[in-house]
């Protein structure tokens, strides 16, 4: 548990996370998922609780599991005025190496991350990106088995997010155990291997991806007709393909499909068959909103008075 | 320890390879007192009086003391930059020394506030002002300027700790600085001054250790101030690098 004043930032938060493997916390800004990065990452003391990393105790041995972990934030936390290897030359002797070292270690993560060319340049010539990777190679230099990514690719764009996620991708596959914090579900459906929802500082859903989106009721086939007064029909066409009973709204009709392949085709051709023409047809995949919607009655938007714990 | 002194020096070593890249930090470090030696020298120097003493003997220790309290400001504003870029959540997340930040940042402060005396002292020689004591005490003078300057490098981590932005940090540090560097002997006799104020002048440690410093380059009468000024400044750094300290162990760059 975490609190400021009276602004309860976290309320009885119980995660669990296993070697090798993602935990993605998905919530919006306020949540309280920057607050547990940082009670984990021994930047703040929780009022009360216990918490775990790699065996030890995030309080009693915080000096001990500081060597154990790798934190990469929201803000790329590098010193703009010195060079990217000095960045990680400086890292690595502040993790007790010697300045050989930490220059070879520097040198080999820049290589690994496509920054040797920009090795001499102070880091505020650096694209967002860039900067991004750096600061994720600064948080490797001592090959942590536990990685903290808060917001990763937060306003990053969408080449250099790729890019970033096939990065952490890789580390994951050679054993790295990551905990990360996202505000979208893509990249929570792309790293995680399983997801907690946080809002409002609680846990408020648990489980992989595939999971979350079943409880939202999974993908949706929007179709839209070019005569609204053949909903009746369409709707009576569409019945049997899912579960739940179509629903329409003017010229929109709505059906679950829970991830059908070839679901398009079928609406397709049994619309076709009922005579009803189609003037549009997609599947949509639930969004954070959606899980949001279906999860707290509420979109996923940050509460002012709530941003304290971010 | 050894870690505490290792990666003193490492954050050292990162501010003071940082500083030629910031060139407005620069200049105030070298153009600036320049400017403040002529200003005080040629316009207000005729004016005021010094008596035993031409004004440019008297205006160096003073100035030179003012100038090595502000050195610290770059302290202030780093460690704040630091605090909301992140850098210190890094820093703290790291299994470093804890006071290394602080003390690796007040550390390259003396190697700046050395640099800047030293201009400040070769400006002074060409405006007229000389040694009129020995080598050694001269040297003293040096430590004596040095250490307070670290003192005040710790006031300063601690406002740059305390407050919101770096704008901030250094309003607060100007106002709370500038005018005890006024209200004492730095730029005039603490005689010609109105009795409240001369009151509080001759305890202010400014006055304390402006008076050990021309005691020291210009044979006046010690009155142990030298002891007096080391005294002040070994209790500043007492009381202040502990608050600075605690206030780094529970930073939140929010």
């Amino acid at each position: 548990m975490k609190s400021y004043g009276s602004v309860k930032a976290l309320v009885g938060v119980d995660l669990e996370v296993a070697h090798g493997t993602v935990l993605g916390l998905l919530g919006p800004n306020g949540a309280g998922k920057t607050t547990i990065i940082r009670i984990l990452t021994t930047l703040l003391k929780p009022d009360a609780g216990v918490a775990r990393v790699d065996g030890l105790d995030v309080v009693r041995d915080a000096a001990r599991l500081r060597e154990r972990i790798g934190l990469a934030g929201q803000y790329a936390a590098v010193d703009e005025n010195l060079t990217g290897l000095e960045n990680l030359t400086m890292v690595g002797r502040l993790y007790g190496r010697t300045r050989a070292a930490a220059r070879r270690r520097g040198e080999e993560l820049l290589e690994r991350f496509e920054l040797t060319d920009a090795a001499d340049r102070p880091t505020k010539t650096y694209s967002g990106g860039m900067r991004r990777r750096l600061d994720l190679a600064a948080a490797l230099v001592a090959n942590p088995p536990v990685l903290f990514l808060d917001e990763p690719t937060t306003g990053l764009d969408p080449r250099s997010r790729l890019q970033l996620w096939e990065t952490i991708e890789g580390l994951v596959a050679e054993g790295t155990t990551v905990l990360l914090t996202t505000q979208y579900l893509d990249e929570a459906d792309r790293l995680a291997t399983e997801v907690a929802v946080i809002d409002h500082g609680r846990v408020i859903a648990e489980g992989t991806t595939d999971e979350l989106k079943d409880r939202v009721g999974g993908e949706r086939l929007e179709i839209r007709l070019d005569d609204p007064s053949r909903a009746d029909l369409a709707v009576g066409a569409l019945a049997s393909m899912s579960d739940e009973p179509p629903v329409a709204d003017g010229d929109l009709v709505t059906v679950g499909v829970r991830g059908r392949a070839g679901a398009i085709v079928e609406a397709v051709r049994r619309l076709d068959g009922a005579g009803v023409g189609v003037e549009d047809i997609a599947l949509r995949r639930p969004t954070l909103d959606d899980v949001f919607l279906a999860l707290t009655g509420h979109a996923a938007e940050a509460d002012q008075d709530e941003q304290v714990a971010a | 320890m050894r870690r505490l002194v290792t990666d003193t020096l490492v954050i050292a070593e990162r501010n003071l390879v940082r500083l030629p890249r910031a060139p407005e930090l620069l200049v105030a470090f070298t153009v600036q007192p320049i400017m403040f030696v002529l200003l005080f020298r040629y316009v207000f120097g005729g004016a005021i009086k010094t008596p035993g003493y031409s004004y440019a003997d008297f205006l160096i220790p003073g100035i030179i003391v003012q100038n090595i309290a502000f050195g610290g400001f770059v302290t202030a504003l780093g460690l704040n930059e630091d605090l909301h870029k992140g850098l210190i959540d890094r820093f703290r997340s790291l299994p470093m020394a804890r006071p290394a930040v602080l003390a690796g940042r007040t550390l390259a402060d003396v190697v700046t506030n050395g640099l800047s005396a030293s201009i400040l002292v070769l400006t002074g020689l060409l405006i007229g002002f000389s040694f009129h004591t020995s080598f050694l005490q001269a040297l003293a003078g040096f430590g004596l300027l040095l250490l307070f300057g670290y003192a005040f490098s710790w006031v300063f981590a601690f406002l740059g700790m305390l407050v919101s932005t770096p704008e901030a940090a250094n309003s607060v540090g100007f106002i709370a600085v500038f005018p005890l560097t006024f209200i004492s002997s730095a730029f005039v006799p603490v005689s010609s001054m109105p009795e409240v104020l001369r009151g509080f002048a001759e305890v202010n440690p400014f006055t304390v250790t402006v008076d050990a410093m021309r005691s020291l380059w210009l044979g006046a009468p010690a009155h142990n101030n030298v002891w007096g000024a080391a005294a002040w400044a070994v209790a500043i750094i007492a009381v202040f690098s502990p608050l600075a300290v605690a206030r780094y162990r529970r930073a939140a760059g929010q």
